[in-house]
């Protein structure tokens, strides 16, 4: 294939990561290894993510990149840069509606993703597991087995003590009905889209070399007890009422609280381009 | 069922059926079961340096009932007790567990999810070291609700009841729920091994020296629960103990060991009163 050593990694590495990714389509949620190349970034910044990316991407693709909610933090602009300049043919965009992939490492759009469209994660831990069990080997044996009553038990304490569970982002969530999964630090606010998503969905993790994926229409649900329901953030003001974005007003979305210099705060949107996109792009030229 | 007279009552099938169960550490040999044993009077193969531990070990166990296993250190107890709870695999033999179907499981042949799911479902085990039966990292409650959640549970108000109905059976203050085991005395910490151990409703109860090291009144609490607990659910147990006196109060019928082999095996008291083995009558003496 002439297009394998297209985009910085060569032709073996792509072919490796693909059949990596089929594997993690195959069996949804199961964290498939792989050998993570060094890239000219540190480990850690999106590696994974990275060479998804770089292993997907073909001449005509659009690539959004975001960092939290924003298209221009310094690490998504920097690896924007970056996979534009690997990939000859592909186009930088910041509209959501406009991408045919977007690599992410906190969010998904507000905007509902489109058939034709890619989520790539950049996942700093791959195992759910990790938080309660630190042996690589006993995890791989307890998903193999579905074994995750410890999962469970932290669900379980976490209730006992916080009323509620006490992962903000993060949050663990069964796919297709089998494997757990860590969906990257995304917020609980995310964790819905997931569930049966237009989109296939697939996360790296570059220095715990790790890939796994959600395909698209695929069921993902947090874990939750019967009778203590998953909850996403509420965004309340005092008087219980839902806050909305200081900027385009929207009430459905998710928020970020900002401080203002003279005390006080207030509160926009975190997704910047489903904020701008309401707003009709005023700043557009 | 036992009958009044402790013997079980033969017409019902046994629960749990052991026969030739062995297990040998080591590469072993030809000779290694010639060379150790109770006339040998070793468990180290000499020829082969293998450890025997258990060897040709036989007995039922019937509904309901307590079976008693008493024996020196180094005996074979434990072993026992970890190849019944599938911590371990025997190197021969067989355990074969009654179903409610009235049908047989070979434990020996089962799969590693199969034997999980068997443990977190039938099986209960308390050990004498609260920190192999416990997790100290979580609450009271949340060992016992660990083992309705392997069992499959996702209620959690129904799981916070079990767990206040197994504290109030075992004799732990309701308000100790959301506590650290490692606040508890050890009487009490070894009471919440037994409510966790109980709270998939087991059939089978394994208990490995869990009075061992504590004070008489403490044991004594300790040892009427379980007689209580045996009434009540009717939950069959194999209890592991060096102390005759411990035997004599909870099992019906005994099992002695010496250097992994069963040498003498009857009714607790016959074998108290009337030792047939040397080496039983030598440990009735030395507890007089
Ligand atoms: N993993 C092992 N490797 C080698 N020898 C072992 C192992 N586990 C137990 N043994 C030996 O098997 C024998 C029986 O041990 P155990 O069943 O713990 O005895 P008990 O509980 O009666 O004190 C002992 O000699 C012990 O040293
Ligand atoms: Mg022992
Ligand atoms: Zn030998």
């Amino acid at each position: 294939m002439a297009a394998d050593d297209f985009g910085f990694l060569d032709a073996y590495a792509v072919r490796e990561i693909r059949r990596a990714l089929l594997k993690a389509l195959a069996v949804p949620g199961y964290q498939v290894p792989y050998a993570s190349r060094e890239m000219p970034i540190a480990r850690g910044f999106g590696t994974g993510g990275l060479q998804l990316s770089l292993s997907v991407l073909l001449p005509g693709d659009r690539i959004k990149v975001i960092d939290q909610g924003a298209d221009d933090s310094v690490n998504a602009v920097n690896l924007r840069r970056f996979i534009v300049a690997a990939c000859p043919g592909v186009q930088p965009v910041t509209r959501t509606a406009e991408a045919t992939v977007i690599q992410t490492r906190h969010r998904i759009p507000e905007r509902p993703l489109m058939p034709g469209q890619l989520m790539i994660y950049q996942v700093p831990y791959p195992d759910p597991l990790q938080i309660v069990e630190p042996r690589e080997a006993e995890r791989r044996r307890m998903h193999a087995e579905g074994d995750y009553a410890r999962l469970w038990v932290k669900l379980y304490e976490d209730v006992v003590r916080f009323r509620e569970v006490a992962l903000s982002n993060r949050y663990p969530a069964r796919v297709h009905g089998r494997y757990i999964i860590d969906p990257s630090p995304i917020p609980r606010w995310d964790l819905p889209k997931l569930h049966r998503s237009a989109v296939p969905h697939l996360f790296g993790a570059g220095r715990e070399k790790k890939i796994y994926a959600v395909p698209p229409h695929t069921a993902v649900e947090p874990l939750a007890f019967a009778d203590v329901p998953f909850e996403v953030e509420r965004f309340r003001d005092e008087q219980g009422r839902r806050r909305r974005c200081a900027r385009c007003q929207a009430d459905d979305t998710y928020l970020d609280q900002i401080p203002l210099p003279g005390g006080g705060s207030r509160w926009q949107c975190n997704d910047q381009d489903a904020c701008d996109e309401r707003l009709g792009y005023p700043d557009a030229r | 069922m036992t009958s009044g007279w402790g013997t079980p009552m033969l017409a019902e099938p046994p629960l749990l059926s052991v026969r030739g169960l062995t297990r040998i550490h080591g590469p072993g040999c030809p000779r290694c079961l010639d060379s150790t044993g109770d006339a040998a009077g070793r468990n180290d193969c000499p020829h082969c340096r293998s450890v025997v531990a258990i060897a040709g070990v036989d007995f039922d166990l019937w509904p309901g009932e307590i079976l008693g296993i008493i024996g020196e250190s180094g005996s074979g107890k434990s072993t026992v007790v970890r190849l019944l709870h599938l911590d371990d695999r025997p190197t021969q033999g067989s355990i074969r567990l009654r179903g409610g179907d009235g049908g047989c499981l070979e434990l020996t042949e089962l799969d590693g999810a199969a034997r999980r799911r068997l443990r977190d479902t039938r099986l209960g085990i308390v050990y004498q070291s609260p920190h192999l039966g416990l997790n100290f990292a979580i609450s009271a409650g949340g060992n016992i609700a660990e083992r309705l959640l392997t069992a499959g549970e996702r209620r959690f108000a129904a799981m916070r009841e079990r767990a206040l109905a197994l504290l109030a059976r075992t004799e732990i203050p309701r308000s100790r729920l959301d506590h650290r085991p490692a606040q508890f005395s050890g009487g009490m910490q070894q009471r919440l091994q037994i409510a966790r151990a109980l709270a998939p409703g087991p059939e089978l109860l394994l208990l490995d020296e869990v009075t061992t090291g504590l004070d008489v009144s403490v044991q004594a609490r300790i040892l009427d629960l379980i007689m209580e607990l045996q009434h009540e659910l009717g939950v069959a147990m194999v209890a592991v103990t060096h102390d005759l006196g411990v035997a004599r109060l909870l099992a019906q019928r005994t099992i002695v060991m010496r250097c992994g082999r069963i040498v003498e095996h009857g009714l607790t008291d016959q074998i108290l009163e009337d030792p047939q083995h040397p080496y039983t009558q030598q440990l009735v003496m030395s507890a007089l």
